[in-house]
């Protein structure tokens, strides 16, 4: 307790000394902590670089040591690498040189022999030789084949002409214009026309049925298929001055159709020949049969009324027998006689008289 | 007396229509008068009388509507319109034989003008009477219904499936067989109009047999006849292998090559059409064909004709040089390519010109040795003309660009490449360039002849651009040479020569 009481008794001594002794330290303090810092701060700091010298020498060695290891597998890479590269070119160029010389026997041997080739192509030019030889002996052939038909279309022309022409032949008295006599030779037309034939008279057309033209005309579709008449004689002429008969009549003369005898013109079997005809006609037109019937056959119904004398009873006799003897047995065949009618003289004269050529009488 | 007289009206007006419908069918036959005709109401008039009484009114009828129907298409449909085809096939399966050549006939010229009225006439059911008119007893029915199923078979595929089905093969076939020329003629001309639209149509006319009677008559003497049965056999051959390998087989090698050497155009044509169709479709066919002799054949028809007739030759020695090199060599042993280049600069239509510069590229397009053939013709520069003419149409500048560049691409015939160097486009100017440093470096005496002819001139003076493909092909013929010949023929080496002059400083002092 004392010791409390004379702490206390200097209590106030205390905190005077406290504030003295702080007051004569103070200009001090801050120049001693400046210089403390200094000298840590230069120390640390060689203390740290010391350090990292040391970690970068360290750290040389490791880089050194691990640098060469990876050198070491690279170049052992490389060294790989180039050996092997090395090794295929080599074995490159033998499978070259191996293929080569397979792939040119295989070739020649199987593929292109060109010994073959040569041979192929020899073949087939002889072949086109051979054909175009061919080609040209049948061209040729054919244009002989076609001069021949035309020479002897031309041949016919001309014996046609001849026989045309054959008035121009030269008679015993008068010399014809292709014998001259003031040539050596006569014409070869001369020769011609000695040996031709003179042209018949042509005959008149037959005129046919309308029908039938008719169904020439739609058989062929041509432009001129129509029925047309026959060359018309010309009109419109001017009648000639002086003593001359009238044109029309002369026309007529000059355009009559031949006009044959009767005997001629009206052939013996003329009802066969129609009938034959009439059948022709109907098995070539099949049309079908209900036809529109023209109208001029409508007196065809008629009822036949025989004549009053024909429909007595004592009929008339038959034509035959006016000329046979009543008794068959005098017959000399039993054959009915055939009625041939003679010509009258009279009718075959008719129309010699009257023309030019009525002097052959 | 009464009776008469009424009888007599209507003989006159049986008259008068008779009358009226033969002037109206002589008529119809002259283009100028066809206006009129129309105009003046005919079509209706016409189809009253094809319901005469009268057979021989209904004939002239149907006749004068035929020629009316024949002149214009307007007039075929004029007729359809009027109803009249449904009255005709009625009365073509009842009628004469007239009347029935008369309605095939109207059929035939409304069927020919367009695939509408063609359908026009099937949808009426025509076909089926017209097949049955080819079996008729007359040929001249059977020929007019021929040559209207002809007309109508030959606008598109499905009209002729339609006669096909119809039955008119094995028919057409039979009129093959028959006597008459026309006929026959018409038949065939049906047959190759049925062939043409499809491989299907061309098999059925083959199972039909028709190419064995076809194959018999190509040497009937007549031409048309020839030349029809020559185009069916092509139509039917065009289509595919097989069937040009059933052609084949009808033996018609070699008696198709007598035709080539025809007076008539249209056979030659057609022959080497049908040659074309066989030899385009593998090469064993074509192999076939050169066998036969028939490049040979067709060559020399090439030779002996003019114009269009030439083309289908032309095509064929394309065709055939185009399978193998070994057929390409056939064709210029038998000595194709000069007459091909003769065609090419002969020629004055440009189509013909554009299948001959084409022939020309397969020929050389295989080996140098197929180049140099055609680079010896003097072929080469023809082609390049006709690429760089301003007149060539569009189609024929690309074949023969086509035809030289095959050729440059194999040729190594250094004469005939030189004068590209100095008038050809750089595009070709290319391959040329190349060609030459192709062969330069292996042949010594090339060299010294390029050098003297001035071509290494001429390539030092050609502007490239660095890196392509041009400057390198420049670059490996400069180094065939020594540097001093190449800047002695560089462009500018003499100015720079006498710079050197100029500024040299000599020596005295």
């Amino acid at each position: 307790m004392a010791t409390l009481a004379r702490l206390q008794a200097r209590s106030s001594t205390v905190g005077n000394q406290y504030y003295f002794r702080n007051s004569v330290v103070d200009p001090f303090r801050k120049k001693e902590n400046d210089a403390a810092v200094k000298i840590q701060s230069w120390f640390r700091g060689c203390q740290v670089r010391a350090y990292i010298r040391h970690l970068n020498r360290i750290v040389t060695v490791i880089q050194k040591w691990w640098r060469s290891f990876l050198g070491r597998k690279q170049y052992q890479l490389t060294v790989q690498v180039a050996y092997y590269t090395m090794m295929m070119n080599l074995y490159n160029a033998m499978a070259v040189r191996i293929q080569r010389r397979w792939r040119g026997y295989r070739v020649r041997k199987y593929l292109f022999n060109y010994y073959y080739l040569k041979e192929y192509l020899k073949v087939v030019s002889e072949t086109n030789d051979a054909i175009r030889k061919a080609l040209e002996e049948f061209a040729e052939m054919k244009e002989r084949e076609e001069k021949k038909a035309n020479h002897e279309r031309e041949e016919k022309k001309r014996d046609y002409q001849a026989r045309k022409m054959h008035y121009l032949l030269s008679t015993k008295q008068i010399p014809g214009i292709y014998n001259s006599p003031f040539r050596k030779e006569p014409d070869p037309r001369e020769l011609q026309l000695q040996k031709a034939k003179p042209l018949t008279h042509r005959r008149p057309k037959v005129k046919q049925k309308d029908s039938t033209s008719l169904t020439d005309w739609l058989a062929c579709t041509s432009t001129r298929s129509f029925p047309r008449s026959e060359i018309l004689p010309p009109i419109n002429r001017k009648q000639c001055q002086g003593p001359f008969r009238d044109i029309t009549e002369v026309l007529e003369q000059r355009y009559k159709p031949l006009e044959p005898t009767l005997r001629v013109a009206e052939p013996i079997d003329e009802l066969k020949l129609a009938r034959e005809e009439l059948r022709r006609e109907e098995w070539l037109r099949n049309v079908n049969d209900n036809m529109f019937l023209p109208f001029s056959s409508y007196h065809k119904n008629e009822k036949y009324i025989p004549s009053m004398h024909l429909s007595s009873k004592y009929a008339p006799i038959s034509y035959k027998e006016q000329f046979r003897s009543e008794n068959p047995k005098k017959w000399i065949c039993d054959k009915d006689f055939q009625t041939v009618l003679p010509s009258f003289e009279l009718f075959s004269k008719y129309g010699k008289l009257y023309s030019k050529a009525g002097q052959i009488v | 007396m009464s009776q008469r007289q009424v009888l007599q009206v209507f003989e006159q007006y049986q008259k008068a229509r008779t009358q009226f419908v033969q002037m109206v069918a002589e008529l119809a036959t002259r283009p100028q008068n066809i206006e009129t005709l129309q105009n003046a109401g005919v079509m209706s008039l016409l189809r009253t009388l094809l319901l005469d009484v009268v057979p021989t009114i209904q004939q002239t009828a149907a006749l004068a509507l035929g020629r009316l129907a024949n002149y214009n298409d307007d007039l075929a449909e004029a007729v359809v319109k009027c109803d009249i085809l449904p009255q005709l096939v009625y009365s073509l399966a009842e009628q004469n034989r007239f009347y029935k050549k008369a309605a095939a006939f109207v059929l035939r010229a409304v069927g020919k003008h367009s695939p509408q009225l063609a359908q026009a006439i099937v949808d009426c059911g025509a076909l089926d009477t017209l097949v049955i008119c080819l079996e008729d007893f007359d040929p001249g029915v059977k020929e007019a219904a021929a040559w209207a199923l002809r007309y109508i078979a030959r606008h598109n595929a499905e009209l002729s499936q339609a006669v096909v089905d119809a039955g008119a093969v094995p028919l057409l076939v039979l009129c093959i067989q028959e006597p008459e020329i026309a006929l026959k003629r018409i038949a065939a001309s049906a047959l190759s109009d049925i062939a043409k639209h499809s491989p299907e149509l061309a098999q059925t006319v083959v199972d039909a047999g028709a190419v064995a009677h076809l194959a018999q008559m190509i040497l009937n003497p007549d031409a048309k006849l020839k030349h029809q049965i020559l185009s069916a056999l092509s139509q039917v051959s065009k289509h595919s292998v097989d069937l040009a390998e059933m052609v084949v087989e009808a033996e018609i090698f070699p008696v198709v090559l007598t035709c080539l050497k025809d007076k008539d155009e249209y056979v030659k044509k057609n022959a080497s059409t049908l040659i074309r169709e066989i030899a385009k479709h593998t090469p064993e066919l074509s192999q076939l064909v050169v066998n036969a002799g028939g490049v040979a054949a067709v060559i020399d028809c090439i030779g002996s004709c003019k114009g269009n007739t030439r083309l289908p030759g032309i095509m064929m020695l394309g065709y055939v040089a185009a399978h193998s090199e070994n057929l390409a060599m056939a064709v210029i042993i038998s000595k194709g390519v000069p007459q091909l280049s003769v065609c090419l600069s002969e020629e004055p239509e440009d189509h013909i010109k554009a299948a001959a510069a084409w022939a020309l590229g397969q020929i050389g397009r295989h080996t140098p040795e197929h180049a140099r053939a055609v680079a010896v013709t003097n072929a080469l520069p023809v082609l390049l003309s006709l690429y760089m003419s301003t007149e060539s149409s569009e189609d024929l500048q690309v074949k023969s660009k086509k035809a030289i560049k095959n050729i440059l691409q194999k040729c190594t015939y250094l004469p005939a490449l030189e004068p590209f160097l100095y008038d050809a486009p750089p595009n070709i100017l290319k391959h040329v360039v190349g060609q030459f440093s192709k062969v330069l470096p292996h042949d010594s005496k090339a060299r010294r002849l390029f050098v003297t002819s001035g071509g290494l001139k001429k390539v030092q003076e050609i502007k490239a651009e660095p890196g392509s493909l041009l400057q390198e092909y420049i670059n490996s013929i400069n180094n065939c040479y020594p540097e001093e010949i190449v800047r002695y023929y560089s462009p500018g080496y003499s100015d720079t020569l006498l710079q050197r002059v100029d500024s040299y400083q000599p020596l005295n002092n």
